[in-house]
This record gives C-alpha cells, structure tokens and sequence, in this order.
C-alpha cells in the first residue's frame, strides 16, 4: 500500500466531493485545441521505422499519442498511459523506451522503431516475430508489440542472453495473461538457444 | 468422428497471431472513422450519492464541445442491475455523464466545467459493518442480495463473534446441503474449524473497455472489446433498445477479460447511444484509473469452515459458511461455487453451505477466473495438508484418497460428471515432480530462507451444451469454418473449429476461419467464459460437419447413384466406398449444393437453431454447401475441468519475499487438443494463482470509500520477476466421453490449482501455519515470523 498515493486520492475525493467533480485523467492531453494561448504545433520530421514522417506536434505531445493518433501506428499499445504498463514500448536508437512517457519532440533526431518497422521490405518477420509465432507466446496480444521490442532491444544489446537475464530485460512488460513464461521460450528461440515448451508428459 | 487424428492434439498457427506480432491487430480503440467525436466520462467522486443536479451550462458552452449524455438519455435498470449513466451512484468512479467534442482534450476540459450537485448518501465497504445492527446499506433498497433485494442485519454479538473468527450464529438467507453433517463429524477422526478471509482484486485487463459506436444504414456499428462474439449480440441489441439484425458487433481482438468482458456490461452501449442522439461516430476511450473503477473485480470472501476427516484421511463433512462481499450491484455466485467445488474436489460424504451476499460501494464484482472455486482452493487445501499432518499421512496421499473419479457427485443435488480422472492426474504430477523427495524439503532453512513444498488442486466446471456450429464448403474448394466464439486469447475460436475440420477430413490449410464480426454470418455461440468454449464448441463444431457430411453424401448419390450411406469422405473428396474411382470433390459438391437448394444451400435450415445462427444461414443461403445445426448430443453431467500443481517455494523470513523456485502443472482435461494452448493457459493460469496467493488485492478508505487501488504498482499484477522462470507442464489426456473429441476446458483450475500450491508450500515452510487469508503479504509472514499479535480485526476484507 502506498501511503502517499492513498493520501493523494484521499484529498482528490475531499476536494471533488464538494461540487465541482473532475476526472484525474491525463490522456491526450496533447491536443490542437483547448491549449493554452501560445502553445503552438510545430512541424519537425520524425525518422520512423526507417521513413522521413512530417508531423506536426505540440509541446507537451508524448511519443505514443504522435505515434498512434497522428501516423496512424497503432501497434503501439496504450495499456495505462502512464509508464507502468510496458504496451507501449518502442525503439529509440535501438533502446527500449516506454512512449507514453516520452515527448515527441525529444526524439526528433533519432531513429523511432515501432512494432510495424519490423518486418524486412518484402514482408518477411523478424526472428522476433517468428519465434513469438512458433511459441503461441501472445494470448490476447495487448501487450504483445511492447514485448517483441524489449525482446529485440535485449537481442541488439545481448544477442545470447540466459533465461534470467531475458527474464530482467523484459520485466518492465506486463502481461495480465501471464504468458510470461512463453514470451521467455520465444526470446530464447529468437537467439537461437533451446527452448523448452513441450509437456513433461502426456500420460 | 474420424479415426485418422491429423488435426486434435497438434499445435497449429491461429491466424490471429500474425496481427498480434506485427501491430495490424485491431483492437475496439484502434479504429478510427470520419467525424469521429470523442467522448469523456465524468464518474462519481461519493461511494454513494444521488445526484441533486447536473449544471453543464459551461461545459457546453466551450468551443468544440458537441454534447452531453446523461441517464436521463439512456435506459435505467431496477436495480441491482447496472445502468450505462446513472443519477445514483453506488462506487467510487460510477459513470454519471458523458462529453462529447471534437477532441479528448475539449472533451476532458469540459468535464472539468461541469457543476455537479450530489448528496451523499450513507455508504459501507465492509459487508460486516452493513450486517451491524442499523449498519449502512450500500443500496438504498437493501443491503443483502440472495436473489432479491433485501435487509439483513445480526445482533452484535453475531457480528462480533464472526469478527472473531467463531463459529457463526448470524442468519443467512441461502442455504444449501446435502448428507448427514452431524453423521459425518460424528464419524471424522480429526475436525478442523478455521476462518478465512479472501480479499477481492481488480481483473485488470490490459486493454481498457474502450468502445467506438456510430450508426450507418440504420444499423448501429460497435468495435468494442468482449471475450464472447456472438453471445453478446442479443444483450447489446437489448441494451441499446434495437433489432439484433441492426447491430454490427465487432470484437475480433479482446485484450484480455477474465470474466469481466465476458458479455455486454454497461459502457459497452453507451458510445451507441450517444452516437444517435449527435448524429456522430463517438470514440469512449476508458482509462487505466477508469478501468479500475468500472472492470469489475472478484468476489470477496468473509468466512469459516468446520471440516472432519476420518482416520483414513477421508472428508467426511464439511460445514461453509462465506460472507460474499458483492459490491454495489448485480453479481453472485461465487459462494454457492466454493461450495460445489469442495463437494467434487473431495466428495464429502455430507456437506452445508450457507451464503451471506452482502453489497458494498465497491468496485463492481463479476465473474473473475474461477470464481469462488479459487478462493476457496487458497483456503481447503492448506486445511487438507493440516488434517494430513494431525493423521500423520502424506499431503499427497490425502488428495489421492479423497479424488474424484467418473462416479464422482458434486453440489447440492449430487449429480454426475461426465468423467473424472483426478487420481491419475495427482499421480502423474507426483512422479514427474519427485514428490516423495522433494516433499522432505520443507522447513529447510538456509540462512534467512526456508523451503515450502505443496501440492494443491482446481477445478471449475468446463463445458455446456445446446449451442449452434456452422460451416460451409464454396464451389472454389474452401472450407469455411464460421465461428461465434470470442477471441480472449485462448485461441479457442480457432482450435474448436478443427474439429470440424478433421471431422470433414479436409486440409487444414484449405479452411478458412470467419470470426469476431457479427456481419460475417457467425453463429450463436456459448459465452466464452466458465472454462467451457473446448468442450461445448468442439461439440458444435461437430454437429455442423456432420451435417455437412450427411448433405454430401446426398449429394453424391444423387449425382452419382447409389445411397448416401454407400459414401465416404478423404482428401476433400467423397467417393463410393464400394468403388472409390466414382467419387467427386468437395468444390463440385459445393456447387450442386447450390443448384439444389433447400437446406444444401442454406434455403432452409433446422427449426431448433438460435436466431443468431438463422440470420447467419439466411445471409449465407446459395453461397455453398452448409452445414448447420445445434448441439443436442447427450451430456451425462458436469463437464469438470481439473488441475493439480506442484511447487516449490523459498521465504526469505527476514524480508517475507516469496520466491517461486519451480512449479509443475497436470491438466485433467480429456483429450489435450492444442498442446501449446493448454501449456499457456496452465501457465498463464499459475500467474493468476500467484497473484491471488500473494500479492493481489483491494484497499479501500473505510472513512471515505475511496479506492486507494487504482494502477497496476498498487494492485500488483504479477511481472515476470513474481514468478518462476520455468514452469512445466503435463496432461492425464484421457478422453470425455461426452466430448466428440474427449475434450474439456481448462481455464480456471490451472489458476486454483496454483493458488493452492502456493498457500500449501507457504503453510509447509512455516511449520505448517494457516494465514486463512489472501494474499499472503511480506508483512504477514514477518509479523507470524515474530510472533506479533494477531491484528485487531482478523475478519477485515477491503481496508487495511
């Protein structure tokens, strides 16, 4: 229990109780209306997933919302939009960043790799991709984009890892399926180590 | 069903993954329409209140901003059923109204200026206090919920004997039993009393309930985000007050539900309404926080047990008597399940129940993978290993002489089950775990850390029936497999249609899925929950290929001579047994199919299917060759879904860190029919039971009824740090005869099984003491570590 959380929400309820009720909520907040007088979009050029992307962004606009709202790259998940979560992992220069907690504008000259940059030219899938395939590691898939990126950013950095360093790398993604042990299977196959997913036994 | 096995119990590639790993998925949030508007919620700030009045002069007023939506635009239920909006809120985040402008931002601003006037009303989060003499009630028409309303209250001394963990003496409205409890106790070597308390926590699905409504051709679209596909058309359609035929449903990605998106709950409808009253698409896109207030959460569980045992180790009686902690509104259940899984999992040779169903101003409960079978798992099984210690037998031994096999009974009225096998099962686990070794492990103490070595058990029922298949063959040779069930990320709506297709023993690579989206003609289906859709829908799947077989065969003869019954199937062919070079293939059947019409084509269908499955025909009709029908093959019994896991734990009784070292899993589900489907849900399943054991739960303000739980670092949803880094996994693999495939579903045990091995090995490592609670915290094993005194109230569920 977080004494300061639960103090923090106790005052909120005081406050809102009283007449005036607001949600907390601080989702897209990055928005071309309603800003404050002189908050203004500019247009930077992002280099995402290997491509020149003008867009136009305001101030306090956060990576995640640019990405999915304004080029259209939805792979990338909003699972809390508050950095706890993990679904909205991406690349930035090859490491792994949450990007609803990142603005857009401190990326603009660096490579962004999202879940959709993966793939080579001709479609074929990464051996991240293969191997989260070949290990049935998504079950419902939410999280699965922010965990194919942490698993290549770890791959990029540690192309052999153990089981226990893959198991570290990936443990800022949360799966609430609990698939955890098949996303580790899958990082395993991707770096061409065993892996071990078969039964003990079928009587 | 065919006696070649090319597709049941092999791993294949559900074509869903493809957009799971690559970011096409599309989820209810990922899609996106012209003149889209963007809506916001304004939730309650009280636990309970009425709403005096609403002043969005302001709101309104703001650039951008297009309209409101309140509960006076939308249906109101009698309660306790939930409402879209409501002007009497129940809970902390219950939604009142909703804005709609341009952007989220103008929507969120909006809301800020909205002059809400609300009287409190009284409010309670701890069933106990409500049950008090005068105590609050969560809802003004009562405070206990057996299947109506009501008032309940104890005398003090009730509630302060309950308190204290004594045997209960207040009333309970539900009750049932069945045996000679008196006999049984009379009869048990060893009787065990214990109390128990297991808190409720949040489902927290990682995608919020996000949900994009508008309306085109007078039909009302929905991409919303529910475990179940067809099963939700006829609620929403009800909910948004309209035809089935005029609701698109659109669900083809699910980002997780565990019984709470199992069908249409209340936010679902109100983007459809909204929509029609501003003429615009509306996007409601839920938050974390929100998520938390309104997707639901387990039941909680105030209780005590009375157990005996005989000399053997057999349970002869067993008394349970659970406060359920409902929250606010419409729920239930979860009691009466504790109590049927006791009777099955250890066949009691009598048993009580009795149920106290009480509201709270809590987060909304619903069903939460295994509800009320996987409280009570965290409780009996340690109670298990206790009378196995104080009978001086083997923690294994006991489960062993007490399992359920194909005679087993279970709940009040004693039926049967289709078939058990939970004896082999333990016996499997047992020799792949090393049982009679590593068992000797426990309270081994290395430093500041002690080992724990268990064993525990699940079980939920795994299968229904009476639910529709439809498949269907094109003149072009494709075999379309039409599935109603929902895509939770069990990949059953997948692997259910490959009993379809083995029985039609086609190609698998020739047959095409139609899933997640109501126009796709997709038939009436279970909800994709209760662990049942393997079971239940391998048997529709079944019914609709061999209707398709039996229509092919007419075929045949028709066009070829002879009688149906002078025809097989191979290699998508049908042929004249008696001379396989008369034979024609599946794609020229499809065609005549459709030349003659009638029920070939789809013109005319059975009489006892579902509506939904009508349209879905009546949409198909002269498209092909269709098989169609409902499940009416026999079912003996409940279907039991089983489980037993195997654990290894070390405590570190310095810190009270749990680490799970290893973890070894057995499914008794029939016929293994996906093998890494199962491996995941057994897997997935253990991280629930993790997180319910040890780390998991509610914390609400009892001064102010705030939730002090509303992100994932405060709940504390598993990561991969909380579990083992290995977890193997094993199936007894014996067929269910009522399954044409011997299948049954798996879902919920693989959690309750985890659970109970971790509250066992918890038990096991501290000299076999009983917490009786969960979750088991690191300030629970340090204060027993110790010897601090017991808190001053034991009883407490929902607070500190």
């Amino acid at each position: 229990m977080n004494v300061n959380v639960s103090r923090r929400r106790f005052i909120k309820g005081v406050i809102t109780s009283s007449a005036a009720a607001a949600t907390s909520s601080a989702w897209y907040s990055a928005s071309a209306s309603q800003r404050p007088a002189g908050v203004v979009e500019r247009l930077i050029i992002l280099n995402v997933n290997g491509r020149k992307r003008p867009v136009d962004v305001l101030p306090q606009e956060t990576l995640a919302f640019t990405l999915r709202y304004k080029l259209g790259l939805t792979g990338t998940k909003l699972g809390c939009n508050r950095g706890e979560c993990g679904a909205c992992t991406v690349l930035v220069d090859d490491i792994n960043h949450y990007a609803c907690s990142m603005l857009t504008h401190s990326v603009k000259n660096r490579a962004v790799t999202t879940v959709e940059g993966l793939q080579s030219p001709s479609g074929e899938l990464h051996p991240v991709q293969l191997a989260f395939v070949e290990e049935l590691a998504p079950q419902c898939g939410y999280c699965t984009p922010g965990q194919i990126m942490s698993a290549v950013a770890l791959l990029k950095e540690n192309p052999t890892p153990t089981r226990q360093e893959a198991r570290q790398a990936l443990a800022g993604n949360l799966c609430r399926c609990g698939a955890y042990d098949h996303y580790l299977n899958a990082v395993m196959r991707a770096s061409g180590q065993a892996t071990d997913n078969t039964a003990e036994r079928s009587t | 069903m065919s006696s070649e096995n090319t597709l049941i119990g092999k791993n294949f590639t559900p074509p869903d993954i493809y957009g799971k790993v690559t970011g096409k998925a599309k989820y209810a949030e990922d899609y996106s329409v012209d003149g889209m508007l963007y809506a916001r919620l304004l939730t309650s700030p009280m636990p309970h209140a009425r709403v005096r009045s609403i002043d969005a002069s302001a709101a309104l007023a703001l650039e951008g901003v297009i309209g409101i939506i309140t509960a006076d635009d939308v249906p109101q239920v009698e309660a306790p059923n939930a409402p879209i909006l409501t002007n009497e809120p129940v809970y902390v985040g219950d939604p009142i109204l909703a804005i709609a402008a341009v952007d989220e931002k103008t929507a969120e601003n909006a809301i800020s200026l909205i002059r809400l006037d609300l009287e409190p009303l009284p409010f309670v989060v701890d069933p106990l206090a409500s049950l008090q003499p005068g105590g609050p009630s969560a809802r003004q028409q009562g405070n206990v919920y057996p299947s109506e309303i009501q008032s309940l209250h104890w005398s003090s001394e009730d509630v302060s004997r309950f308190r204290k963990g004594e045997e209960p003496t207040g009333a309970a409205p539900t009750e049932w039993s069945y045996g000679d409890l008196e006999a049984g106790f009379d009869n048990a070597e060893v009787i065990l009393e214990e109390s128990f308390v297991t808190t409720g926590y949040a489902h927290m699905s990682m995608e919020p309930r996000s949900v994009l409504s508008y309306w085109r051709g007078g039909k009302c679209y929905v991409h919303g985000s529910t475990q179940s596909q067809s099963f939700v058309v006829p609620f929403l359609a009800g909910m948004l007050g309209i035809a089935q035929e005029d609701l698109v449903y659109i669900s083809e990605y699910c980002g997780g539900g565990f019984g709470s998106k199992i069908s249409a709950y209340p936010v679902l409808g109100l983007p459809g309404y909204f929509s029609k009253k501003l003429n615009r698409p509306v996007m409601l896109r839920i938050t974390r926080e929100e998520e938390y207030y309104i997707g639901s959460a387990r039941v909680g569980f105030q209780g005590w047990i009375k157990a005996g045992f005989a000399a053997d180790g057999r349970v002869t009686a067993v008394d349970l008597y659970i406060v359920e902690d409902l929250g606010p509104q419409r729920t239930g259940g979860d009691a009466s399940s504790a109590g049927g899984a006791i009777s099955i999992l250890y066949q009691p040779h009598a048993m009580r129940l009795r149920d106290v169903p009480v509201f709270t101003n809590t987060t909304p409960r619903g069903a939460q993978r295994g509800p009320g079978q996987n409280q009570i798992a965290a409780i009996f099984e340690p109670m298990l290993d206790k009378a196995a210690r104080e009978l001086g037998m083997d923690r294994l031994a006991i489960r062993m002489i007490n399992a359920p096999d194909s005679n087993a009974t279970l709940d009040a009225d004693q039926g049967p089950v289709t078939s058990a096998y939970m004896g082999k099962a333990l016996a499997l686990g047992g020799e792949l775990f090393n049982w009679e070794e590593r068992r000797t492990r426990g309270g081994q103490r290395q430093g500041s850390k002690v080992t724990g070595v268990a064993v525990g058990q699940g079980y939920h029922s795994a299968g229904a029936k009476g639910f529709d298949g439809l498949v269907r063959i094109t003149p072009d040779g494709k075999i379309h497999l039409h599935s109603g069930v929902g895509n939770l990320g069990t990949y059953s709506y997948a692997s259910t249609t490959r009993t379809a297709a083995q029985t039609l023993r086609c190609n698998w690579d020739n047959c095409v899925i139609h899933h997640g989206n109501s126009s796709l003609h997709l038939p009436w289906s279970s909800y994709q929950a209760g662990s049942n859709t393997t079971f239940t829908h391998s048997r529709a799947n079944y019914v609709a290929a061999m209707d398709l077989l039996t229509k092919m065969k007419a075929i045949a003869a028709l066009t070829l001579g002879g009688s149906a019954e002078d025809y097989d199937v191979a290699d998508e062919r049908v042929f004249n047994i008696g001379n396989p070079d008369l034979s024609m293939s599946y794609a020229e059947v499809a065609a005549i199919a459709i030349d003659l019409g009638g029920p070939f084509s789809g013109e005319e269908y059975p009489d006892d299917i579902h509506e939904v499955t009508q349209r879905a025909v009546t949409g198909l009709a002269g498209t092909g060759l269709i098989g169609v029908a409902k499940d009416n093959l026999p079912k003996r019994g409940t279907a039991p879904g089983l489980a037993v896991a195997f654990c290894e734990i070390e405590l570190d009784l310095e810190t009270g860190k749990l680490e799970i070292l290893d973890y070894l899993a057995v499914a008794e589900c029939g016929t293994v029919v996906h093998p890494q489907g199962l491996a995941g849900q057994l897997r997935g399943g253990a991280v629930w039971g993790f997180g319910m054991a040890s780390l998991e739960r509610h914390v609400y303000d009892p001064h102010n009824g705030l939730p002090a739980h509303v992100g994932y670092y405060q709940t504390k949803a598993p990561t991969y740090l909380d579990v083992p880094s290995h977890m193997g996994w094993a199936a007894v693999d014996e067929p269910d005869p009522d399954s044409p495939v011997g299948a049954r579903g798996i879902g919920e045990p693989a959690m309750g099984c985890a659970t109970a091995a971790v509250m066992c090995a918890l038990s096991d490592a501290l000299d076999g003491h009983l917490f009786n609670r969960t979750p088991v915290s690191a300030d629970m094993i340090i204060n027993y570590v110790a010897k601090a005194p017991r808190p001053a109230d034991p009883m407490a569920i929902n607070t500190f």
